[in-house]
């Protein structure tokens, strides 16, 4: 890259904020999608709106490539840099402008954590409900361009039922507003909408204004086991068909639970081919009948054994076997990768049971487990990767697993990354939606320098 | 393959395991000052697996940014896949030792520590002159440098070397009238040479609980310092020379005073000698028999109760990371403080959270150590308490820099400290 050009983004946010150190770039130069791995020219920090306002017009008018990243959480190519370019990290803007307790309104920077955002509203009785996984580092700019869900997305919804307005700088480094404090607001098209899930490919969130709900008063967890898959996707669908929607529903397979139980010994029963987690949340009257109906499902649909959590000592029991998955799972093997699957809510058992087949006739270890509310499940695969006989069969396992995801009507979210994804979209969407969006990258991004290649594919 | 990649391939696994999903971010001291990916685990692991895949090389500038880590174990304590990336980045140290040699400042101070007889001379000799070269701040066990050194922040707060070491201030047995216990004393250097305070205060419990307490008199540094910088071979020689001068005492018990060297005792020892099996039996037998001294007090010696005078103060406590983190003792120092009459015992905000001393890395970093350090002074200042307990004695100099920097007076002393004086104030 041009020296010129660094030198004006070190006068844009100040010297110390534009990193060129080679080992500084590698860290943002790919994650696992292979194919991936150039090095950023530079990784900049600014601190303000103006300040990245002043680096989009700098690299617009140079025609260099820009990629906004904040936690850099999301999982497959979604900000790595495919080619020389600027990494602009939101880290520095992490300022909650404001909490309107009374409107149920916040109004805070993108790089803010929405765990961070959680703690400070948490104090007013409130919630901020799309945290995923990764709550303690997904900022709130990176959760709103993903449009991310969280662990209780079944029940609260994913980002954008929450962002009210935004601050957006555009690729040209115009700065412009959208939405507002007030819940309806129509006065021209939706632009929060559509910067919300964008995947910075459009504009860079300098600032958003998010809804915020209650903190439910009260909460029932319980834990069922299965002797098969299919009992526990029957329960699945009983509990929905009884109109409960939990806040969590979340199921491991019977793989999943003996690591679980070797590692942390919290009581899960080890001959199980399926245990649900499941909590309902909200005011307490509601929970009760809430949580009768769920253990009438479960019943119905012969779960082997039910426990339910009365205080929130039991509770932390009940979660502990969720939050040991992964550690447990890791110490089978020297090494672990985790998939992420999506299928159709009601084929979460055929998906558990063809990945259990798959493991069983290739000789490798898989347990899994995931958000079955939302069919969301993640095959996890554990092996040594120094024994080049077994990590044939794990590639082998993989395929069939991503062939079994399709056949069911889901797909691999790795499947997405580099080229395969074009051909997902335009599969997915069809010619007239991918050409209005197109259209509109186009637009509000004439040079194409955010993002490119992302969502909707190179720019013609 | 070369002998410095070949260490990091034998981690490729554990590397791997690393979803980078960043959780470590959340808890790192480092990552909330800095802000860069280089800061945190998750970059540093990043990084090891650019080597690791020939992507990059090791390269001045990757021993840098692996030297940015304060060891505080609490990225690994977070990780949800159980990665242990404070052991990996120390490993990746390893291999820099290996392919670059070094830092010479710190291959100057090791040749000394290396030589155990010269070292204790040095800090014998510095104990006499060091208030040639520093000044002693009143009241507190505390010195500011009269002219600037090198390595040294002119303005930094740092503790005199002791007149006479702890160990030379007693015969190598201390005995009792009716001994119930015996245990062997590793003092480690910041005990010995620097705030012999906490030794006396050690002696004089155990002695109050008819402990019989030995000082090996040929002990050497723990090797954590050596360790945590890369240089494995002079660690395990440091390792194996404790193993062996403990071991011709053959103790029922090994009490330390300090959770650094506990660590070292109970954990380091025993991995440092992986590919030794022998070594790490005899290791792993002494380990079995080391507490930290909190923890000797309330789980083995069952420390007197009855006889405990009143200490009127408003105290805290911070938990060291090696303490918290490296041996989990972090109850007993708290049931320590809260048998002592009189002791009114306030929790600060994040007790665990790191203060920035890191062992050397205070030295190294001190501004980045500050910006740590005023986070656990504002947490100090916010509980109210006159008197800030620990366990750590490099702790102990960091956060009475912090807290004399910030223009406050909380004195800051090991937990034992109190409860020697309670058993004072019992005499009385
Ligand atoms: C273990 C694990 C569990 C997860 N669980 C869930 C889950 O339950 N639900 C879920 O939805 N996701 C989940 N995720 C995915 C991830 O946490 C989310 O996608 C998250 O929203 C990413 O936030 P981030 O701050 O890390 O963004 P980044 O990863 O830094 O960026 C994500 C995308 O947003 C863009 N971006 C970032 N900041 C801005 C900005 N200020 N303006 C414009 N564009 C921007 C980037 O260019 C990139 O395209 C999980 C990930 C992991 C590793």
């Amino acid at each position: 890259m041009d020296r010129g050009l660094i030198d004006a983004l070190r006068q844009a946010v100040g010297a110390e904020h534009v990193l060129t150190g080679r080992e500084d770039l590698l860290r943002y130069a790919g994650d696992a999608t292979p194919g991936l791995s150039r090095l950023p020219a530079a990784v900049v920090v600014p601190a303000s709106a103006a300040e990245v306002a002043k680096v989009l017009a700098l690299a617009n008018e140079a025609n260099v490539p820009v990629y906004p990243r904040g936690g850099v959480t999301g999982p497959g190519a979604g900000a790595v840099p495919p080619q020389d370019g600027i990494v602009l990290l939101t880290a520095r803007m992490n300022r909650i402008v404001e909490i309107d307790a009374a409107n149920l309104v916040a109004v805070a920077e993108p790089g803010v954590a929405v765990g961070d955002l959680n703690k400070a509203v948490e104090e007013f009785g409130l919630i901020y409900p799309p945290d995923p996984g990764t709550v303690a580092t997904a900022t709130l700019g990176g959760t709103a361009a993903e449009n991310a869900g969280g662990l209780r997305g079944l029940k609260y919804g994913v980002s954008k039922h929450y962002v009210l307005g935004l601050e957006v700088v555009l690729a040209d480094g115009r700065i412009l507003h959208t939405g507002g404090k007030t819940v309806k607001d129509v006065a021209g098209y939706d632009l929060t909408k559509l910067f919300t899930g964008a995947a910075g490919t459009l504009g860079v969130i300098t600032q958003a204004t998010v809804k915020l709900v209650p903190a439910p008063e009260a909460r029932q967890t319980m834990l069922a086991a299965f002797a098969g898959p299919e009992d526990a996707g029957r329960a699945i669908a009983a509990i929905i068909a009884a109109r409960v929607i939990p806040a969590t529903l979340e199921i491991m397979d019977g793989a999943t639970v003996r690591a679980v139980e070797e590692y942390a010994r919290t009581g899960l029963p080890a001959d199980a081919a399926a245990v649900l987690l499941i909590e309902v949340d909200g005011i307490a009257e509601a929970v009760a009948k809430e949580a009768a109906k769920v253990i009438e499902a479960l019943t119905a649909a012969n779960a082997a054994a039910i426990r339910t959590a009365t205080d929130a000592a039991e509770r932390e029991k009940l979660w502990a076997a969720r939050r040991a998955v992964l550690p447990a799972l890791a110490g089978l093997r020297p090494a672990m990768f985790v998939a992420d699957a999506m299928v159709p809510r009601g084929k979460v058992p055929a998906m558990i049971g063809a990945v259990k087949a798959i493991a069983a006739r290739n000789g490798v270890t898989i347990g899994t487990f995931g958000h079955a509310g939302d069919g969301n499940l993640h095959p996890t695969v554990v092996y040594d990767s120094s024994d080049a006989a077994e990590m044939e069969r794990v590639h082998k396992a993989m395929d069939e697993i991503a062939a079994a995801a399709r056949e069911l009507g889901g797909a691999l979210s790795g499947e997405r990354g580099g080229g395969g994804q074009l051909k997902y979209r335009e599969d997915q969407l069809g010619p007239a939606a991918l050409g209005a969006m197109r259209a509109i990258k186009k637009a509000l991004d004439p040079n194409c320098i955010l993002n490119p290649g992302k969502l909707v594919g190179e720019c013609g | 393959m070369s002998a410095d990649k070949q260490l990091l391939a034998e981690v490729a696994d554990a590397v791997a395991n690393c979803m980078k999903c960043g959780n470590c971010m959340e808890v790192c001291p480092l990552y909330k000052e800095l802000k860069t990916e280089a800061s945190v685990a998750r970059g540093k692991i990043a990084l090891l697996e650019a080597v690791l895949s020939g992507r990059t090389d090791i390269t001045a500038g990757l021993d840098k940014r692996l030297a940015m880590c304060v060891s505080c174990k609490a990225c690994t304590a977070k990780c949800p896949c159980g990665v242990k990336a404070d052991e990996l980045i120390i490993r990746g140290r390893e291999a820099v030792v290996k392919a670059r040699g070094l830092h010479p400042v710190k291959k100057a101070a090791f040749s000394l520590l290396k030589a155990r007889a010269l070292f204790d001379f040095g800090l014998r000799l510095a104990g006499l002159f060091g208030p040639l070269a520093f000044k002693k701040l009143p009241g507190r066990l505390a010195t500011v440098a009269r002219f600037p050194m090198p390595g040294l922040d002119r303005k930094r707060i740092m503790a005199p070397v002791a007149a006479t070491p702890l160990r030379n201030q007693y015969p190598e047995v201390v005995r009792v009238d009716n001994p119930k216990l015996r245990v062997a004393f590793f003092t480690g250097c910041t005990i010995n040479y620097i705030y012999t305070d906490v030794g006396q205060a050690v002696i004089n419990v155990l002695k109050a609980n008819d402990v019989e307490v030995t000082l090996p008199a040929l002990q050497h540094c723990c090797a954590v310092p050596v360790y945590m910088s890369g240089d494995a071979e002079l660690a395990r020689a440091f390792a194996r020379h404790n193993i062996e001068t403990f071991e011709r005492y053959d103790p029922d018990y090994i009490v330390a005073a300090c959770g650094s060297c506990t660590m070292a005792w109970k954990h380091e020892y025993p991995q440092m000698f992986a590919a030794d099996p022998a070594m790490k039996a005899r290791a792993e037998k002494l380990a079995a028999r080391v507490y930290e001294i909190s923890q000797f007090l309330v789980d083995v010696a069952k420390f007197r109760r009855d006889n405990l005078g009143e200490v009127r103060a408003t105290v805290t406590m911070h938990d060291p990371c090696h303490m918290a983190r490296g041996i989990n003792v972090t109850a007993q120092p708290r049931e320590v403080l809260k048998a002592i009459p009189g002791l009114k015992f306030v929790e600060m905000k994040e007790p665990a959270r790191c203060c920035g001393a890191g062992g050397s890395f205070s030295l190294a970093h001190y501004d980045v150590a500050r910006l740590v350090n005023d986070r656990k002074v504002a947490d100090i200042a916010q509980t109210g308490a006159a008197t800030v307990a620990t366990g750590c004695g490099m702790c102990r100099m960091h956060i009475t820099d912090g807290l004399v920097q910030s223009g406050r007076s909380e004195e800051v002393v090991h937990t034992v400290q109190l409860l020697d004086r309670a058993y004072q104030a019992g005499r009385k």
